[in-house]
């Protein structure tokens, strides 16, 4: 059981470093704005969008709604 | 980068004239919708084996942005299953050059290092994932911009540059070039601040939170020792580690409440904060002797999960009031920001900030005019309805006076400024707007007025027990009475109202009613006096044709002869006249020497034939006193309806009489029938002329006591002071920087869609519908919210007595206290986002995904341009 003489310390120094954790990404505005990010991630990696837009630009014109 | 000055496609540079609304309704052609905004294309400018284009700027948008190798913009609006809010972009004509004024760039921007500059741009367009992706992208492709970063929920952009390479006004032309025109930011300079106590909040409740999961954790073993013994040492361990642990939440996090209880107690009256800070102090002060006595309970799993769920609630209550704060600030479109200034030659844009007295400026048809002065040259229509409440057009020419804030109908303007600024009369009237919201009442919330009682008959409660438990047992006295402030703590009533408000202000935004203080709900729940303005919230806000007497001769002759007209009566009329069967038998080949004559009407001849159109007193100059005789019945109704009549005479002869007015919205009759049931007194406050007005009452049925027209926004506020004098709640409901004044001083004021900034500025509420119908639907909710959270209150108040009955028997076990407060406080979250508050007045399969419905409340700009 004396164990938990190191235990307790440990749990709380895993919980301590979450904290600061938590406390740099709001301490850099990633909580500021909680909306964009929701639909940023639709978006496609920046290297995909060239090769998507070059194939898009060859049949695009050809639809139509 | 390639050129992107001009579109990269040939062949799309010869561009089709813009559709008019007339051929786009040919059902036929629905069919076919434009490959940019998704409206139906109209048949001549169909292409069977390609994209149709509705009209030339989409056209001219659609070219750059497959010329840049962005088409992916359309798929992910697809994806979205948006529409660009079936509004085609407009590519402006403006220059922007305000952009790169100093006096600009010293208010808006940051400069940053690598004397590279930050500047956040407002951008009203934006309201989907595909905006955000398409802004970025264009964005980032400009040389010397460094980063463009998009806030969806703020309609924000966010742009990263270096002066030295791009000037910002080119950024502003390229983002307009594709139809999102960019504003200079309008908020008032507090967004820093806001964000530091966002993240400051935030950070308390991530302290709070990580220690109140740890507290919660050791008290599970110290509840499993008392259940099967534990050893001393380790059972001080675990005490002495939460006591360590609650120090700093309740410092940090409990210092919220503590402020507020004394903020409170220095001004003489109780607030919800006080019960609240006595229990945790309690909990703290007591934990923390028996923790260094080693006997007795320790309340820090109580208190600290207490600390973190009552900061949440408040999280959230402020996020939802400030989403509609700032979703209603985005609405600001009216207020003139930049003007044109001429010098010379030369025509300059300026931030409206450094005109002063004795500039000229040209106003273009279709500005709004951006300082008060006198008129140079020029003769045009203004529309003042946001200025004075009159819906009718003015004619103003040379050396007329001239309000900034009021918009340019027909032609352009030169105008000698002589007000600018703080001294203009819309400035005036904001003054007088911050006056009276200071002198409102404020309430004081039903939480509050608990929480007076509360305090009493707790701190009542802990006398007695501490007396009777000194009498039968001294020694456990002192844990029976902290047991008792502890389990008593109004965690569930601390959470009851904030809760149910945040969850109304949320449906309420999804129902498109813009709420931006909790407050608002109870102001409403007792009926009282509501105050209507006419022009634009009784009425459409534009003028119609209402009714016709005459014959199809005169008729077509009156199509012939307006439609050689910009007049915005003209305009009005050929709209209603046109869509009228038979009206496009004659056109406008027929009509010869037109002359029109400001403030009357228009001569001309008519298939040889002279032909006057105009108004009463115009055709009483030109003809004998005895041809306007016959016509003497219809013109009286017409005007005692406070319509305007409009007469047609060939030949010397009236032969028809056209009445034209603003016309009543089609649900304001039933709208003002529900209010009054449920027990409103509706009166009407209006700056136009008192006919129109008392006529528009005798048609909802309005007793023509409470119809005042002709008052200006002085007596207005008047007016609407006066009545809430005793007590009473008022509501106002108005668009106009008239009624701005009255609306701040109004218990709750409410602005509709397209009204003016300053409105906005001084509502509580914002339609986002534009309907009068939505007042009533705001009346309702605010009803239902108030019975939620009297119901919260309610089952908050119940595990009150239960824990306090407990307490008082001395039977409160750490694990029943622990139990009792999570469940009150589960009961008043699931009671508060389960109640259906607001309905939503259109049918389901109209709305769109929830994900957009806050963000879709944003108005076309200009709306009320005519």
């Amino acid at each position: 059981m004396s164990v938990l003489y190191v235990l307790l310390p440990l749990a709380l120094l895993f919980a301590v470093s979450a904290l600061i954790a938590f406390v740099w990404a709001t301490r850099g505005g990633q909580f500021d704005d909680l909306q964009t990010p929701a639909v940023r991630i639709l978006h496609d990696d920046e290297d995909d969008v060239g090769e998507r837009a070059a194939e898009a630009s060859d049949e695009q014109p050809e639809r139509n709604e | 980068m390639t050129s992107r000055a001009a579109p990269t496609t040939d062949g799309q540079a010869t561009n089709p004239p813009r559709a008019t609304v007339a051929t786009r309704n040919g059902d036929a052609m629905a069919s076919c919708s434009c490959r940019h905004c998704g409206l139906p294309v109209p048949a001549p400018l169909q292409e069977p084996d390609g994209d149709s284009f509705c009209c030339a700027g989409c056209r001219t948008v659609y070219a750059m942005i497959h010329g840049e190798g962005l088409d992916r913009f359309y798929e992910m609006r697809e994806r979205q299953g948006d529409e660009l809010s079936g509004r085609p972009p407009a590519p402006g004509q403006r220059t922007y050059a305000e952009f790169d004024d100093v006096e600009f760039q010293r208010l808006y921007s940051r400069p940053l290092p690598a004397g590279r500059m930050a500047v956040d741009l407002h951008v009203d367009a934006i309201h989907c994932a595909a905006c955000v992706w398409l802004l970025e992208r264009i964005g980032q492709k400009l040389p010397g911009v460094a980063e463009v970063r998009v806030d969806l929920g703020r309609s924000r952009v966010c742009v990263d540059w270096d002066p030295t390479r791009v000037q910002l006004s080119a950024i502003a032309r390229h983002f307009d070039k594709f139809g999102y025109a960019p504003e200079a930011p309008r908020g008032d300079g507090r967004d820093e601040q806001v964000r530091r106590e966002d993240r400051a909040l935030l950070l308390k409740i991530a302290i709070t939170g990580a220690v109140a999961g740890n507290v919660m954790l050791i008290a599970f073993a110290l509840y499993g020792g008392a259940l099967h013994g534990m050893e001393q040492n380790f059972s001080d361990l675990f005490r002495w580690a939460s006591l360590l642990l609650t120090v700093p939440a309740v410092a940090w996090g409990g210092i919220v409440f503590f402020r507020g209880a004394w903020s409170a107690l220095r001004a003489g009256v109780l607030h919800m904060d006080l019960p609240i800070s006595i229990g945790i102090l309690a909990g703290f002060v007591g934990g923390a002797i028996n923790t260094i006595t080693g006997t007795g309970e320790i309340y820090f799993e109580s208190v600290t999960a207490l600390i973190f769920l009552l900061l949440v609630g408040r999280f959230l209550q402020r996020r939802q009031q400030r989403r509609a704060a700032e979703a209603s600030q985005l609405l600001y479109s009216l207020a003139p920001r930049w003007a044109r200034r001429v010098s010379g030659d030369e025509v300059q844009e300026v931030p409206v900030s450094a005109l002063v007295a004795t500039d000229e400026v040209e106003v273009l048809a279709g500005d709004v005019v951006p300082a008060d002065g006198r008129v140079l040259a020029g003769q045009s229509n203004l529309d003042v309805a946001l200025m004075t409440g009159e819906s009718r057009p003015v004619a103003v020419a040379r050396d007329d006076q001239i309000l900034a804030g009021t918009i340019n109908l027909t032609a352009p303007l030169r105008v000698r400024v002589e007000q600018s600024g703080e001294c203009t009369r819309v400035a005036q009237l904001m003054q007088l707007v911050e006056e009276s919201a200071q002198r409102r009442p404020r309430i004081v919330k039903l939480a509050d007025r608990l929480a007076r009682w509360f305090v009493t008959v707790v701190l009542s409660l802990a006398a007695l027990t501490a007396g009777v438990w000194s009498w039968l047992a001294p020694e456990v006295a002192l844990d029976h009475t902290i047991a008792l402030l502890v389990v008593t703590c109004p965690c569930a009533l601390g959470l009851a109202t904030p809760l149910a408000v945040a969850a109304a202000i949320g449906q309420a935004a999804r129902a498109r009613l813009l709420i931006k203080g909790g407050d608002v709900f109870e102001k409403l729940h007792q009926p009282g006096v509501l105050w209507l303005d006419k022009t634009g919230t009784l009425t459409e806000g534009c003028l119609r044709l209402l009714s016709w007497h005459g014959d199809d001769t005169a008729r077509a002759a009156l199509l012939a002869v307006e439609r050689q007209s910009s007049h915005p009566i003209a305009v009005a009329l050929v709209r209603d006249l046109a869509s009228a069967p038979a009206g496009s038998d004659f056109d406008g080949a027929d009509v010869t020497d037109v002359e029109q004559v400001l403030g009357g009407g228009i001569r001309a001849t008519w298939c040889g034939e002279p032909l006057i159109v105009g108004s009463a007193r115009f055709l009483q100059e030109q003809l004998p006193q005895e041809a306007l005789a016959k016509q003497r019945s219809v013109l009286d109704d017409a005007v005692q309806r406070g319509h305007t009549p409009i007469l047609v005479a060939i030949g010397g002869k009236v032969r028809g009489v056209a009445a034209l007015g603003d016309a009543l919205r089609s649900s304001a009759a039933a709208t003002i029938e529900q209010l009054r049931q449920r027990g409103w007194s509706v009166g009407i406050l209006s700056g136009d002329h008192r006919d129109v007005v008392d006529a528009v009452g005798a048609e909802l049925g309005i007793d023509s006591a409470v119809c005042h027209g002709a008052v200006t926004p002085e007596e207005k506020l008047r007016i609407v002071e006066a009545s809430g004098a005793d007590g009473t709640a008022t509501v106002m409901v108005g668009d106009g920087v008239n009624d701005a004044a009255a609306l701040a001083a109004a218990s709750v004021g409410v602005a509709m869609h397209g009204g003016a900034e300053a409105a906005l500025t001084a509502a509580d509420v914002y339609l986002g519908d534009g309907d009068i119908s939505s007042v009533a639907e705001l009346v309702r909710g605010a009803d239902r919210t108030v019975r939620v959270i009297r119901r919260n209150l309610l089952f908050s108040l119940g595990y009150n007595v239960i824990g306090a009955s407990l307490a008082i028997a001395g039977l409160v076990h750490p694990l029943v206290a622990a139990l009792l407060m999570p469940t009150s406080s589960l009961t008043v979250i699931v009671s508060s986002y389960r109640a259906r508050l607001f309905v939503a007045p259109r049918p389901a399969s109209e709305r769109r995904p929830a994900a957009l419905m806050d963000s879709d409340a944003r108005p076309v700009t200009l709306a009320r341009s005519a």
